[in-house]
């Protein structure tokens, strides 16, 4: 079968290369125009170029408070990051055995993915204001809100957050072999040693891989947000705020700095999985290879 | 109490296996279910709190009366009359609602068909034509890293190609092929309808690309050494085997499209009403009874395409 590649090969590849230049094209173009001159306008050409917009973006002379969103954001997201990743992880050892409700769990975050996230964010705001009606005519009259970004904001982003987490456990162990942790058993490993020594430091890559997806999913969040976060914005609504206004490229500059943070994470990420997957291929043992 | 063990215990203590010392040195053990439940528990609490309870509040509120400015907890179907205020009385006019929801439908029915070309083809040649498994990875992933930045900076970056001086429109007007820069090209269904192309043909993609690695490579050798041309083995092996995730995939992109608010605002340049948009507008004006009935209406809509297209395929079965 050395036939060198059919012609629908090369059809197909011209095809994909114009889908990857489809997604990353308009990206390009707006970092690229967030350095325009001071003069520069929100299209092509360039008008000289300058770090003039993002600097202004810093110096918070712009028109949102920029750095407290940045903040507020940047917190939120590692918060819902690490709670993603423990709940995701213990969640999926649970479905490695049999349990009650196990089907209830699977098909509630099911839902969650695919319910349309207007409809979870006006559910979790009426919530909220149920309870705060409640306080308020029980317990404290002056009792302002119990919404706000890390309770109905933290909760809005996990239903979003720990499905992709969920789905991810289930696609590693459909490939790990449960007899390595059996192996450590029965040399007399605690379950919980099992756990630390042999399970964990094999799914580590994908853990991170979920981290991943928990920090990025909630950092640019905002169809979920944008009714249950309470009084204060996140750096999303912000710029989709700017949007409706726009009549200079600082929105570019927002763009470019929020695009930044996602591929710093981004690159940390894959980097550590390649890390930690060569790690795995030089330091495993290579018992059993060879004979089947 | 009078099983075999206990009167071996009393005849000769000590000896039963698992008893006395050897118990007292382990730590007790909880029962495998107990752990499952400490597992489990945290993620089914959440999605309890903060998704099943606020459906619930959905669906109850749905049914309370509203004045100008406040909730008003006492049974009512105001909610829903208000949003289907003229649909009799204006036939065989369609009320604003059907109008709204035939609308959403069509710009469903376009992404989904565009995202599943699109995304069949992606898939086909990462799956089948990338042989290298570090290409295949690299390659996927390229398609993945769009995925992990923000939407609406995806939206925003149509602006400076799309808009009214924008390099397409520039671009026209300089080969000659229009005179004068044309309008539809950004906030429009254009708009709309290749933004939620452009960000959500990586739901479909993710799912039939998964479908595809899965075919068993010998089955299309076994049609083509039969006699099957390419495209006979495209209908009759590849698409039937690939169609779980077809069926995932637009599971994802309907819903998606069907519940978007943002997408549709930002590039129908606030104009274009929709079913999710609604939700939005009767928030905005404290309307919650009225927004909750439109989120019942979507929710209901949303359960029949799923129920539908599930009807096709086991979804369990295909993690």
């Amino acid at each position: 079968m050395k036939e060198g590649r059919p012609r629908s090969f090369y059809v197909l590849a011209i095809f994909f290369a114009a889908y990857v230049l489809f997604l990353y094209g308009p990206m390009i173009a707006i970092y690229v125009l967030s350095f325009q001159g001071p003069q520069g306008g929100l299209t092509f050409p360039m008008n000289g170029v300058s770090t003039f917009w993002i600097a202004k973006l810093f110096q918070g002379t712009g028109i949102v408070d920029l750095g407290a969103a940045f903040r507020r954001s940047l917190l939120l997201g590692i918060i819902v990051m690490i709670v993603t990743v423990v709940l995701s992880v213990a969640a999926g050892m649970a479905f490695r055995r049999k349990f009650k409700a196990q089907s209830i769990l699977f098909y509630s975050a099911i839902a969650s993915l695919i319910v349309p996230s207007i409809i979870t964010s006006l559910g979790i705001s009426l919530e909220f204001r149920i309870i705060d009606d409640l306080i308020k005519a029980h317990w404290n009259e002056n009792f302002e809100t119990s919404m706000g970004l890390l309770t109905s904001g933290l909760g809005a982003h996990l239903t979003w957050t720990l499905p992709f987490g969920l789905l991810i456990m289930f696609a590693i162990f459909n490939r790990f072999d449960p007899r390595l942790e059996e192996a450590a058993r029965d040399l007399g490993a605690t379950p919980w040693q099992a756990f630390r020594h042999v399970v964990l430091p094999i799914i580590l890559p994908s853990v991170i891989g979920i981290g991943l997806f928990g920090f990025t999913l909630s950092w640019d969040e905002l169809a979920r947000s944008s009714q249950a976060i309470g009084a204060v914005n996140t750096l999303p609504l912000d710029l989709q705020g700017l949007t409706t206004t726009v009549t200079n490229p600082d929105i570019y500059a927002l763009g470019t700095v929020i695009s930044a943070v996602s591929f710093t994470v981004i690159t940390l990420a894959l980097g550590t999985i390649h890390m930690l997957n060569k790690r795995q291929a030089a330091k495993g043992s290579d018992a059993g290879k060879g004979l089947v | 109490m009078d099983t075999s063990e206990d009167i071996l215990q009393q005849a000769s203590p000590g000896l039963i296996p698992g008893s006395g010392t050897a118990r007292a040195a382990k730590p007790t053990r909880l029962s495998p279910s107990f752990v499952s439940w400490l597992q489990a528990g945290p993620m089914m609490l959440v999605f309890l709190a903060f998704f099943l309870i606020p459906l619930v509040f959905v669906v109850i509120v749905s049914f309370w009366d509203y004045n100008e400015y406040q909730l008003l907890p006492a049974f009512s179907g105001r909610g829903y009359t208000d949003t289907f205020e003229g649909c009799i009385a204006q036939l065989p006019d369609l009320c604003t609602i059907a109008k709204t929801y035939l609308k959403t439908l069509k710009l469903c029915f376009l992404v989904w068909v565009i995202t599943l070309f699109i995304g069949f083809w992606v898939a086909y040649f990462l799956a089948f034509h990338v042989k290298s498994k570090t290409w295949q990875m690299g390659l996927s992933l390229l398609c993945t890293i769009p995925f992990w930045t923000s939407n609406v900076i995806r939206m925003i970056a149509w602006i400076p190609l799309l808009g009214r001086n924008g390099l397409v429109n520039s671009g026209l007007v300089k080969t000659g092929l229009i005179n004068h820069p044309v309008e539809w090209l950004l906030f429009s269904e254009f708009s709309v309808v290749l933004a939620l192309v452009h960000l959500f043909t990586f739901f479909m993609v993710v799912p039939i690309f998964n479908s595809m690695v899965r075919i068993d490579k010998s089955l299309i050798e076994a049609a083509y050494d039969a006699g099957a041309t390419g495209f006979q083995t495209l209908v009759n092996v590849i698409i039937p085997l690939a169609k779980p995730g077809i069926v995932i995939g637009s599971i994802f992109v309907i819903t998606i499209v069907m519940g978007d608010f943002i997408t549709i605002g930002v590039m129908g340049g606030q104009q274009i009403a929709a079913a999710g948009k609604i939700i939005e507008t009767r928030v905005n004006a404290l309307q919650f009874p009225a927004a909750a009935a439109n989120a019942v209406i979507l929710l209901v809509i949303t359960f029949l395409i799923i129920t539908m297209m599930s009807r096709i395929v086991d979804i369990k079965k295909e993690l």
